[in-house]
């Protein structure tokens, strides 16, 4: 820890580790690593036999969701990381508190993934500490923004990261959702918004089912919906597995703060579903 | 070319010393207290956008006196240093013993400097215990560096000793956030009437600033109380 200079003192971390600690930001920023990029890195035309065999090796988060409620918003993400065609890891968490009244979920490579989520939860934080107030909440998302956009050299060569951003607007009084793509730029959606390999499906699945001032018994009946109809689908998505208890993480976010959806609330929703389409 | 004054080293420590002191007896003071769920910072402080008190890290808070830009930059510093510890290890490896060393080199090395004003601060380092096997840890650091561990109550500031003095003879062990807080309350009004003899003198929400650490909360222990709860306590 060093006495910062004066003209150095800055409320955003990701200045402080550029000018402290570079060597900690390699993957974002950095020029790419390969001279050609690989044309389609899950098959055909690679450059060599190893460069193959790593990317069929990275950790991919499948399918993320999420859906603005009467009274805040919800996020979500299965549990599931592919690896080319194997489980890569069942128990994968793809959805992140941010702070009180905000959450990240992320798809893409897991391992740039998990940090840039780690990196932006620090980001905001560090920002409310030295500020005494915390960022609002479209200031968190353009902030995320640049983090996105910092891993464009990455995402040439096939290691994109696509997150989802959302959280209660305490000015609006609403849940918002921000969407990003894999060079950083930002849209926001109003009412649902769903990405990742089986982001399609669930998005199809929320389009039939969501209705404006859905209330959240409803929204998280949908979601998990949506969330099934993915893994049916994808095969890269995982389903609620009841032999491991392993089941999709729900957060919901409300004027109240954020809170997790429990795995035993889950597993009801879900045995409520199988009843339902059983039948 | 006429020769440089001598100036005997105990001649400029003294003189830093004095001039360090001399900042601080002016100092507003800030209580720390133990309580049953955490430990309570209160400081006497009417305004709303300078802060005396301030959050570091996860399980860690640091309450401050003295010249505002000296402390506000080791806070800054703090937070600063914490983060990017977290963010290269883990997050438990951010300690308050690492961070009281980090400030007593820092705070120690500016009062060495020859050509340097030493900073004008006192500090109190708190952290919460991480359960029910380790202990709080209260680290007082002085403006020359040296630090050393207190217990159950301490103050900073120009009367600290006199309100220590109160406080030793009220404090118990397993106060409640209200009693605590009541306490704090009682002991800046004894040493407003009785040591400085003014009148009449209540401290009320908007007198004073108040944090806790608070063990039942989920990972960030830092909770500044805001002006409706103080209001709740005090006038209970």
């Amino acid at each position: 820890m060093v006495f910062s200079r004066a003209d150095h003192r800055t409320s955003d971390f990701l200045e402080v580790l550029q000018r402290e600690r570079p060597e900690l930001l390699s993957r974002f920023g950095t020029p790419p690593l390969l001279d050609s990029p690989p044309a389609n890195w899950k098959g055909q035309r690679m450059p060599t036999s190893s460069l193959t065999d790593l990317y069929d090796n990275l950790l991919e988060g499948t399918t993320i969701l999420a859906a603005v409620y009467n009274e805040g918003v919800i996020i979500a993400g299965d549990r599931q990381a592919t690896a080319g065609f194997q489980v890569g890891e069942r128990r994968i968490r793809k959805v992140y508190e941010v702070d009180a009244y905000s959450a990240i979920a992320i798809a893409g490579v897991a391992g740039p993934a998990m940090e840039m989520a780690k990196l932006f939860q620090v980001q905001v934080e560090f920002y409310e500490k030295i500020e005494g107030s915390p960022l609002s909440l479209e200031g968190k998302a353009n902030s995320l923004s640049n983090m996105v956009k910092s891993n464009l050299p990455m995402a040439l060569q096939g290691l994109v990261v696509v997150p989802i951003f959302t959280g209660y607007d305490l000015k609006r009084k609403q849940g918002r959702i921000f969407k990003y793509d894999a060079i950083g730029g930002q849209y926001e959606e109003s009412e649902y918004y769903a990405t990742g390999s089986g982001g399609k499906d669930a998005q199809t699945t929320l389009k039939k089912l969501y209705s404006p001032d859905i209330s959240r018994e409803g929204v998280l009946k949908i979601v998990v919906e949506a969330l099934w109809d993915a893994a049916d689908e994808d095969v890269a998505t995982g389903g609620p597995d009841f032999i491991r208890e392993i089941f999709p993480t729900i957060k919901v976010i409300d004027s109240t703060g954020i809170s997790d959806i429990p795995d035993s609330e889950t597993k009801a929703l879900y045995t409520e579903l199988l009843e339902r389409l059983h039948s | 070319m006429p020769a440089p004054y001598y100036v005997s080293p105990e001649q400029i420590m003294q003189e830093k010393e004095d001039f360090a002191r001399k900042g601080i007896e002016k100092a507003k003071e800030v209580i720390v207290l133990e309580y049953r769920d955490g430990i309570l910072m209160v400081a006497e402080n009417p305004l709303t956008t300078v802060f005396k008190i301030s959050e570091i890290y996860d399980r860690i808070a640091l309450a401050a006196t003295g010249l505002y830009p000296d402390y506000e930059a080791l806070r800054y510093a703090g937070i600063q240093g914490a983060e990017v510890k977290g963010f290269t290890f883990n997050r438990e490896d951010v300690t308050a013993r690492w961070l009281a060393n980090q400030y007593s080199q820092q705070i120690g090395a500016i009062y060495r400097q020859p050509d340097a004003k030493p900073l004008e601060v006192e500090l109190l380092l708190c952290e919460i215990r991480e359960d029910s096997s380790s202990n709080n840890r209260i680290y007082h650091l002085s403006f020359d560096g040296t630090f050393w561990e207190d217990n159950e109550y301490t103050v900073i500031g120009g009367r600290a000793d006199e309100i220590a003095g109160i406080l030793e003879a009220e404090y118990s062990e397993g106060l409640d956030l209200s009693g605590a807080l009541q306490l704090a309350a009682r002991t800046f009004e004894t040493i407003e009437t009785e040591v400085d003899e003014v009148d009449r003198y209540q401290v009320t929400a908007e007198t004073i600033e108040a944090a806790v650490l608070d063990e039942t909360r989920n990972r960030r222990k830092f909770k500044r109380l805001l002006p409706d709860e103080l209001s709740e306590i005090l006038s209970a």
